[in-house]
């Protein structure tokens, strides 16, 4: 089954800057898609058009065979007015966390479920403080988000998705605003979740993590998926010129 | 008159300026967030004229936010006339305009109203900046976990601008403390107004001095509690 099924995404800003020119993207169940592409080329737009922070101009959107968006007579998308359910498919972690600083880390985890599902507080503490350790972060329960190495916080913000119970979780750069010694223990968080089937879409400027964790890489630039298949073909042997280009100026790590 | 007798009519009046400081700062707070929300009211009825054409009366019309317009005409005519006119409008207004005899006890009315209005109109804008210094990936973080507007709202992004906020309300506090001392254009009987006739019946400046003092003890325990408040919110940044 498809968790996420986009279809002909267009986007653009201003009325001119084209960003996303016809991108259609399926992910199945238990898989691991890694997006990469030069900046600039709309990964982040297009994570936000799935996570419905940006509204596409065009095209289809639907989580777990539910319609999300769709194309009206002229062309134009179209949202579903209740969004709530559809909402609760997805997860997205951010570049720079995003952490509500009010909170601990604790209550960064719980107060979605709590006050978005309703759940047993009781229920839901236990979940969050099992998240946590498998985060590592277990005795940072109480602490504060400014307390937390960026590392920490990130993994805090992938443990805040992760108490939603997402079918799918989507990481834009998750490792792009951490210095260079902390990004591996992001990385291994993610192939850790990779290893229990989680479905994942990951935009990533790591080249290795990406070939080695994911189960399709996407290559896109211009707004347009250039290439995309089986890791070890796209990023060892890239078909298109500009997957090589790209490519060749990660060479040296 | 002797001295005590002095600090005990000052203090009598000092009761009716407490009064009108907890009075303001009931109203005017709530009423400062209600203004901003008015302030920040993006409703453009027209904006589906905007097109990228040379019609400029279109254009203009279309960016038209009427709500928004009236809240800032409102917000300048009250930070930009003296508080003290507002006070005399106010109390004086209804009789002037409409003949309305209004009983004694208006006077109070009135100059809590004045008050109200006008500190309203100032805190409205220090929210508004507070809320705009919230970093838009709060409401995005919020949005993606589910939360609707009013929760995130009053959950994630009103905290942190309450926060952000404390040291320029802290001031606008202070401010009203001295600012109460106003309320003798209408005669309301608060601490300044009994300095000041005391001290013309008896050709002496010591109530005057006096009557300082207090305020200078008072805006010092808002200072002591206004830091406390602070402090309470500082185990995050
Ligand atoms: N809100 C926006 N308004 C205008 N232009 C935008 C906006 N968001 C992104 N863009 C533009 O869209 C293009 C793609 O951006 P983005 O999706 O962030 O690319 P990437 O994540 O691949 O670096 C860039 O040229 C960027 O400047
Ligand atoms: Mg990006």
């Amino acid at each position: 089954m498809n968790v996420l099924e986009l279809n002909h995404v267009k986007k653009t800003f201003d009325g001119k800057l084209e960003v996303l020119t016809d991108i259609s993207l399926n992910v199945q169940k238990g898989e691991v898609v890694a997006i990469i592409g030069p900046s600039g080329s709309g990964k982040s737009t297009l994570l936000r058009c799935a996570t419905l922070l940006t509204a596409m101009d065009s095209g289809e959107l639907s989580y777990m065979e539910q319609k999300a968006a769709w194309n009206d007579d002229s062309g134009r998308a179209v949202y579903a007015l209740d969004l709530k359910k559809i909402r609760s498919y997805f997860g997205l972690v951010f570049q720079n966390f995003n952490l509500f600083p009010h909170y601990s880390v604790l209550k960064n985890l719980m107060d979605a479920p709590v006050s978005v599902m309703k759940r047993d507080p009781q229920e839901v503490r236990t979940e969050a403080m099992e998240l946590l350790k498998k985060m590592g972060l277990e005795d940072k329960a109480d602490s504060y988000p400014c307390q937390l190495s960026g590392g920490q916080q990130q993994r805090v913000a992938i443990a805040r998705a992760l108490a939603m119970k997402p079918e799918i979780l989507f990481f834009d750069e998750p490792t792009s605003a951490l210095d260079p010694e902390l990004t591996g223990e992001i990385l291994k968080v993610i192939r850790q979740l990779a290893e229990e089937k989680m479905t994942m879409v990951i935009v990533t400027h790591e080249m290795s993590f990406a070939r080695d964790v994911a189960d399709r890489v996407i290559f896109m630039d211009g707004g347009v998926i250039v290439e995309q298949g089986d890791p070890k073909d796209v990023i060892e042997h890239p078909q298109e010129e500009r997957t090589r280009q790209f490519l060749s100026r990660f060479a040296d790590r | 008159m002797n001295f005590s007798n002095l600090i005990l009519q000052l203090f009598q009046g000092l009761g009716n300026t407490v009064l009108l400081f907890v009075l303001t700062l009931a109203f005017s707070l709530p009423l400062g967030l209600i203004v901003t929300f008015g302030r920040m009211n993006k409703w453009a009825p027209f904006h589906k004229l905007k097109d990228h054409s040379a019609n400029k009366f279109a254009n203009a019309l279309s960016n038209l936010k009427p709500i928004q317009l009236i809240f800032r005409f409102f917000i300048s005519i009250l930070r930009g006339t003296p508080l003290m006119l507002q006070i005399i409008v106010v109390f004086f207004g209804p009789y002037y305009a409409f003949g309305m005899k209004l009983a004694a006890s208006y006077r109070v009315i009135a100059v809590v109203l004045a008050f109200s209005i006008n500190y309203a109109a100032y805190f409205a804008e220090i929210f508004r900046s507070g809320i705009e210094s919230i970093p838009v990936g709060q409401y995005e973080a919020a949005q993606v976990l589910g939360y609707n507007k009013k929760q995130t709202f009053f959950k994630i992004i009103l905290p942190q601008m309450v926060k952000r906020v404390l040291p320029p309300v802290t001031n606008e506090v202070i401010t009203l403390v001295k600012d109460t001392s106003l309320a003798f254009v209408i005669t309301y009987t608060e601490m300044f107004t009994i300095a000041k006739q005391v001290a013309a019946a008896q050709t002496t400046i010591v109530p005057l001095f006096v009557a300082g003092l207090f305020y200078f003890i008072f805006n010092a325990i808002v200072a002591w509690g206004m830091e406390r408040l602070e402090r309470s919110m500082a185990y995050y940044n």
